[in-house]
């Protein structure tokens, strides 16, 4: 427990060290986002579901905090440990794989929520907010961060270079975040395209996010817990997988 | 007891390279054991595969009686480990990539950040503690890798050329450092280039060479048994080509020669078939034995 605790508070450490790089791009970038997509667009849009374009953007623009925090902090944490191999402290010290998996990604996770409270209050210069239902509030954020930490720490088992850590969020992230659901209604497109929505678990995650601020359905909760539940233990064991086969750390 | 006890150890990388193939070696509790080998030789193989940096094609290894297959954890507690490379977070200070390893080994954070001034002042670092680690001298990052190695109170210490690139003073510091940390107990196995270091420091060597343990024993032993002796004489009308059982060379100074007998010789003999030939000698004596020319001789 106290290898757990050290790694954790490491973790903190580093990313409250470099707050400039960590914490304040989030804040600048979903303050971007809130004053031309949900102040100027926004006021020619109108309402959607009910409330106002920018209310209905912020809880997507949040978890966009959230989830990029947390995956950009456990990839690149991580594989600058690899880099310079500051990473073998802790495989030659009594830790166990399971510890040095759930230490980075808590570690990413904290980073993420901590971003995310930072926009949210950084929003109520544009708009007031409302919370349907602080649980689910509370059960998205820790579910999708988890599932990003846990993608960030495999992307970093797997990197070899700098540039293989900025692959996957340039060319599959984005798009997939941008194509959630973010900024539109998912319901208001063509079936087809509704289809190809559902299978992206980004859609899950702002959806459920956005029914628990605003109380607006769109994925059943059960449905969406349970896939977000099921990628969180599935890239879990994935990591275990090739943490134990010493992936990219053993030869 | 058995520190380290390494059965026909084997590692063939995915490239096929076989770095060790098949080694036995024993080390004792407190001793001091150095392993020698020229570069590719297969030290930091055997040195990875006991700190689990790397894994292990077949063969067992034993740390204190524990089988590293059964439970590694365990046996990384009685080990400490100075790698050949520096591999700390050049970001972090001085003092906490020390606490940090410590609570890695468990302890909590008042007696992590105890131990670690503890171990900063006897190695001479405590002053720098607040430094960020980048910004330290080479050596001086060597001994921080050596405190953070310490910090966990090892019974077993793993060196990798820990005196690379240290200058001599310090070389010599840190040679009093592991001497007493040796006479305290710890056993202390060290690989190094400098050949002197071994000679003086270790009580005893192993030398490895493509994979495989050449020789492994007492340093006293290792020399009696392998090396060649070596005499140095003076001889007016001595002529080296009369004598060809012998691996003969005249020295720089004048009328002095060298011969040097190897172990299925003796000085007896050479000098029994030298007086047959005439020969007389004004001075013999034996030219120090250095590990070095033996090491030079075997890898």
């Amino acid at each position: 427990m106290q290898a757990f605790i050290t790694l954790y508070s490491k973790e903190l450490k580093r990313f409250l060290r470099i707050w400039t790089q960590t914490l304040l791009p989030p804040i600048i970038n979903q303050t971007l986002y809130l004053t031309i997509f949900g102040s100027i667009i926004g006021s020619k849009i109108g309402e959607i579901a009910g409330v106002s374009y920018i209310q209905f953007i912020l809880p997507g623009l949040l978890m966009m905090s959230v989830v990029m925090g947390t995956y950009s902090n456990v990839v690149s944490s991580f594989f600058g440990s690899k880099f310079q191999r500051s990473v073998e402290e802790l495989l030659v010290a009594p830790v166990s794989n399971f510890t040095i998996l759930q230490g980075y990604c808590l570690g990413g996770i904290s980073r993420g929520i901590i971003a995310g409270v930072l926009v949210l209050l950084t929003s109520l210069v544009f708009s007031s907010f409302q919370i349907h239902s602080i649980a689910l509030v509370l059960i998205y954020t820790f579910l999708s961060s988890y599932v990003f930490a846990q993608a960030g720490f495999l992307n970093g088992l797997f990197a070899k270079k700098f540039d293989d850590v900025s692959i996957f969020p340039t060319f599959i992230l984005n798009p997939l975040i941008f194509f959630g659901g973010v900024f539109y209604d998912i319901s208001t497109l063509p079936s087809h395209l509704k289809i190809i929505s559902q299978l992206n678990p980004i859609t899950y995650m702002i959806e459920g996010y956005r029914y628990s601020f605003l109380g607006i359905q769109g994925q059943q909760t059960t449905k969406t817990i349970l896939v977000l539940a099921l990628f969180a233990i599935g890239l879990t064991w994935i990591n275990m997988h090739y943490l134990n086969k010493g992936k990219g750390l053993k030869s | 007891m058995s520190s380290i006890k390494i059965q026909n150890l084997r590692k063939e990388y995915s490239n096929k390279v076989q770095a060790l193939k098949g080694i036995d070696l024993e080390i004792q509790e407190g001793d001091f054991h150095a392993l020698l080998g020229s570069n590719g030789a297969g030290k930091t193989t055997t040195i990875g595969i006991l700190t689990d940096l790397v894994k292990k094609t077949s063969g067992t290894v034993e740390i204190a009686g524990i089988d590293i297959e059964k439970n590694f954890n365990q046996a990384k507690k009685l080990i400490g480990v100075v790698p050949q490379e520096m591999n700390f977070n050049i970001f972090e200070k001085v003092e906490d990539i020390v606490i940090q390893q410590a609570g890695f080994y468990g302890l909590n954070k008042k007696q992590a950040t105890e131990k670690t001034h503890e171990i900063l002042k006897s190695l001479s670092l405590y002053d720098k503690k607040e430094q960020i680690s980048r910004t330290l001298s080479g050596g001086m990052k060597r001994r921080l890798m050596i405190a953070r190695s310490l910090v966990h109170d090892p019974k077993i210490l793993i060196l990798d050329e820990p005196t690379a690139g240290v200058d001599v003073k310090l070389r010599h510091e840190m040679y009093e450092f592991l001497t007493d940390l040796n006479k305290k107990g710890v056993t202390i196995l060290l690989t190094t280039h400098y050949l002197e270091e071994a000679e003086l420091l270790c009580d005893k060597i192993s030398i490895i060479k493509e994979g495989e343990i050449i020789i492994s024993g007492k340093k006293e032993k290792v020399l009696n048994d392998l090396s060649t002796q070596i005499y140095l004489f003076e001889s007016q009308n001595f002529k080296p080509q009369s004598l060809k059982n012998y691996k003969l060379s005249k020295t720089e100074n004048k009328n002095e020669f060298q011969v040097q007998i190897n172990k299925n010789q003796s000085l007896n003999q050479f000098l029994k078939e030298s007086l047959a030939e005439n020969f007389t000698f004004e001075s013999i004596k034996p030219k120090t034995n250095r590990l070095e020319q033996l090491y030079l001789e075997l890898t």
